[in-house]
């Protein structure tokens, strides 16, 4: 089957069989690799970016006090920090873990539509660009938090339509290339590779794909909906029938599946580095899947949990309450089957095993806490306070993070063809784990005890745990320069060769690259052994 | 079954023990780690909605880390293991499908019926109106004609802004007082019909229950009855701008004869005596009681039927017939409450499967109290009484 030339595999970065200009390859980003180190790139300046502004949100909350920054700088750093870890961090993350790596995953070439990531990533560093500008445009950012809930946005001065148009900007993009992720998986898995064989991270993404396209419009309309409101006087949101109300179901429709795009191929990468480690497949390969699909089904479901204060009517609050449970059952599935993957195999801990047990055990912390809140009668008590911070953030900073942190340890051999220090690796696990811990569990007993989220300011009986969590903000922060020095060495291909297979328990075609992987590969089409594959026949 | 439980025995120790960090520290409300139980029914049933699921939770949680545990202790290439070549198995797969589902039904039922309560905004005995605006709190009591705005207090501003050298930490509940409290009677049922003039805002008192949100251009309804006098602070809890974290919320629970008096101090045309309820007005001092070493029999029914309402009927009911379906039995002719009373008290003091241990948080009244209630009320007749020191011998 080697060597097969299939129709729509053609060679894809240099159209023409001319060699690009410099310019030209960075600009269209045809090749996949170029593509996804792109978007890797511009993740982790906007990870650095965002937590330098939770570090201001920390320094202020540090005392009871205003110490450094007015309230209202503050809650536009606020507003800031969530916009910027979600579209400027999290989601290009996941987008260049897929560019990167999806293609190779299956045996293909590239992007399906390979000259069209270039001009859809670009649309990113131009909407973030806009996003940092508006705290300096008249008025200042919105403060609304990232849920930019309206009538306080309207209260936004001249910064109001450059930030609408950030937004719908990164929605353009989102949108474009989760298409591209999606076309690919479906029509360019190389022969032998059906859609129930493919790598899990295929699947997670198929499924983030899908919800990134169903979701994306909303809220581009509804940023345009609010412009509207602002521009052309219309009255969506204004109206003095409570239709502020209108917004927020809008908003979740879009925002509640938006939470499965942040964390769905998280699931993908951890079910496909457990098994490597472990040395055996993964456990219940099928209902992996299944869970995958069942959890991407009712996120569509459960919008109105984040609403359950706003005097929704009983049986919508009944309803919600029960779809919010219910989705904790296929997430229980993935975490069972992870740990029956690690059962009986013979595993070793190198740094992307070591990322991805945390990452089980901390993620089942914010599932839990997550569970709680679905309790509607008991959420009122928790609604918009700290206890719903530290559920978020367990979910995407020990979760969604700490997968990616063990993703890029265990593909920057093969990336670069260097291994990692491992020993600095572990120093960077533990002190990360421990670190975390401090900085994000605490935040549940401040929000049990009262403390309200997105307060600039606090009664002095929350001081002590505030000034814990602050501590291990900044002790956290400080560790990743590890991370960032670890990394580093490799792209400046410092370190020990690695093999091409350096995880011999890993399977994967992309594996059966040379590492550092060619800048083209299967370009004529993968051979699919079945060894490789995450199920066998 | 022994092993089983065992097992709710280290769930409800596990549930006690975070119980007993967080609320029985008064005196250390910095280090508070707990929801407080608050003051109205309601919040007490969803303190213990709370801790049941916090301790489903973490029992889950700890299954799961242990057998990851015991995994990662054996199954390393480090032991010259051998891998298994297993990857799926049908049976496990549907067990851990069903049995999450299960127990989330179980949980969910409970939860349904407070939600149930708590939207029950008929029959006030007192009625409020309030308005949220940037950044301070509009209350207008409609049938007396008081009406007022409340406003952070003048100190937490002064600290807040460093006026005077003045620190967070000189002035009394900062950021957590006003200059006009909301003024309410005790063991009266209050409704609030919440709105607001700009933003959204949020209504929390924690000790009075959740959070309703104030949205213009909408009423929503809110209800508690406080069975404490006392003075509870909560705070705005939806970002709404600039001075979000400094428009707090202070609720004065008052006695009736003290309510009456401030409406008329504030120009107010004070309700008739009849309009506040008098059976309940001031109400036994539940409090009292619980510290007495002895009960007479209608003191223990008192105080017994105050305490069942707390902790017991948001899983067997007020009526006592609790919900079979979820593995909530019925305490009506039930085997323990009809049975020996030895082994009622028991019960109680230690907690059985998905019950939780209550000998931590109650007294040794509370718990005679109790016991003579179920045995005595829901249905039952059994005659007998339970007496604190009986209690006490039983821990």
């Amino acid at each position: 089957m080697s060597q097969i030339s299939q129709p729509g595999h053609r060679p894809v970065s240099r159209p023409h069989g001319v060699a690009p200009s410099r310019l030209a390859r960075w600009f269209w980003l045809a090749n996949h690799k170029d593509a996804g180190a792109a978007y890797l790139v511009l993740a982790a300046i906007m990870f650095l970016v965002g937590s330098g502004l939770s570090l201001v949100i920390r320094s202020e909350l540090f005392a009871p006090g205003i110490q450094f920054v007015d309230p209202a700088v503050y809650n536009q750093v606020v507003t800031l920090h969530g916009l910027i870890m979600i579209f400027g961090g999290i989601m290009p993350a996941f987008t260049g873990f897929a560019v990167m790596m999806l293609p190779a995953m299956i045996g293909a070439p590239g992007m399906a539509w390979a000259r069209l990531s270039g001009p859809v990533f670009w649309l990113l560093p131009l909407a973030v660009v806009l996003l940092l500008s508006t705290p300096w445009i008249g008025g200042g950012a919105p403060q609304t938090g990232w849920t930019m809930y309206p009538p306080l946005i309207m209260q936004t001065g001249a910064s109001l339509p450059v930030f609408i148009v950030a937004v719908c900007v990164t929605a353009l993009s989102g949108f474009i290339s989760s298409a591209n992720v999606f076309v690919t998986l479906i029509r360019r898995r190389a022969p032998g590779m059906a859609l129930l064989r493919m790598p899990l991270f295929g699947w997670t993404w198929l499924v983030t794909a899908f919800l990134v396209m169903a979701v994306m419009p909303v809220l581009a309309a509804t940023m345009l909906m609010l412009g509207a409101d602002r521009y052309l006087a219309t009255d969506f949101f204004g109206g003095p029938d409570g239709s502020a109300l209108l917004y927020q179901h809008l908003f979740w429709t879009f925002g509640h599946p938006e939470v499965y795009i942040m964390v769905l191929p998280a699931f993908g990468l951890v079910s496909t580095i457990i098994p490597s480690f472990a040395r055996k497949r993964l456990f219940g390969y099928n209902s992996m899947v299944y869970a995958t699909v069942s959890i991407g089904f009712l996120s569509f479901m459960v919008w109105a949990h984040h609403m359950f204060t706003t005097g929704l009517p009983l049986p919508a609050e009944l309803f919600f309450m029960f779809s919010t449970m219910i989705i904790s059952v296929p997430t229980g599935v993935k975490v069972f089957n992870w740990v029956a993957t690690m059962w009986g195999g013979a595993m070793t801990f190198e740094a992307p095993m070591l990322f991805s047990t945390a990452f089980v055990v901390m993620f089942m912390v914010g599932g839990f806490s997550g569970l709680m809140s679905s309790l509607s009668p008991v959420d009122f008590q928790y609604h918009d306070t700290y206890f719903v911070v530290a559920h978020f953030h367990y979910v995407l900073v020990p979760g969604s993070i700490f997968a990616m942190t063990a993703a890029l340890y265990y593909w920057m051999p093969k990336w670069t063809g260097v291994m990692y220090s491992e020993g600095l690796a572990r120093l960077h696990f533990w002190w990360s784990v421990v670190w975390i811990n401090v900085l994000f569990f605490p935040m549940h007993f401040v929000g049990l005890a009262g403390m309200p989220r997105r307060i600039a300011d606090y009664n002095t009986q929350f001081t002590d745990f505030n000034q814990v969590i602050s501590l291990g903000a900044a002790m956290f922060f400080l560790g990743q320069f590890l991370f960032v020095y670890n990394m580093g060495r490799c792209l400046a291909r410092r370190g020990p060769a690695a093999l091409a297979r350096p995880w011999d328990g890993a399977r994967g075609l992309e594996w059966t690259l040379a590492s550092p992987w060619p800048h083209e590969s299967f370009t004529q089409g993968a051979r699919v052994d079945a060894r490789e594959l995450a199920k066998p026949d | 079954m022994t092993h089983l439980s065992r097992h709710w025995r280290v769930v409800s120790a596990v549930a006690s023990v975070i119980a007993m960090l967080g609320v029985f520290r008064p005196a250390r409300a910095a280090w508070q780690m707990n929801l407080g139980r608050g003051v109205t029914d309601l919040t007490h049933q969803l303190w213990t909605l709370h801790m049941v699921m916090l301790a489903v939770c973490v029992f889950i949680f700890l299954g799961v880390c242990v057998v990851m545990a015991i995994s990662i202790g054996r199954h390393r290439r480090a032991r010259g293991v051998t891998p298994a070549t297993f990857d799926e198995s049908i049976g496990l797969e549907i067990a851990w499908t069903i049995i999450p589902f299960a127990i989330l039904a179980a949980l969910a039922i409970p939860g349904a019926s407070t939600l149930v309560a708590l939207a029950d905004t008929s029959d006030a005995d007192v009625t409020i109106d309030v308005t949220g605006h940037q950044w301070l709190w509009e209350y207008r009591y409609p049938n007396t004609g008081v009406h007022f705005y409340s406003r952070l207090a003048a100190d937490s501003r002064r600290a807040e802004l460093g006026v005077d050298g003045t620190r967070p930490a000189d002035v009394s509940h900062y950021l957590r007082d006003v200059d006009h409290p909301l003024v309410v009677p005790v063991n009266a049922k209050v409704v609030l019909n919440i709105t607001s003039s700009d933003v959204i805002h949020s209504w929390w008192v924690p000790a009075l229950g959740g959070k309703t949100d104030a949205i213009p251009g909408r009423t929503n309804h809110k209800w508690f009855t406080a069975d404490a006098i006392g003075t509870y602070r909560g705070q705005c809890a939806e970002l709404c701008g600039r001075g979000h974290a400094f428009m707090p919320i202070v609720v004065k629970v008052v006695s009736k004869a003290d309510y009456i008096a401030w409406i008329k101090a504030r120009g107010g045309q004070a309700p008739a005596a009849g309009a506040l309820p008098d059976a309940r007005a001031d109400g036994p001092d539940y409090a009292a009681l619980a510290r007495q070493e002895r009960l007479t029999r209608s003191q223990a029914m008192t105080l017994g039927r105050h305490v069942y309402q707390a902790e017991c009927a948001a899983c067997h009911r007020n009526s006592g017939a609790g919900m079979p379906g979820a593995g909530y039995p019925a305490l009506t002719a039930s085997p323990v409450a009809t049975g020996p009373i030895a082994r009622h008290i028991d019960q109680v003091i230690h907690g059985k499967k998905a019950m939780p241990a209550f000998g931590g948080q109650l007294s040794d009244a509370e718990i005679a109290a109790v016991v003579t209630y179920e045995r005595n009320a829901l249905g039952n007749a059994v005659g007998d009484m339970a007496a604190p020191d009986e209690v006490g011998a039983r821990r």
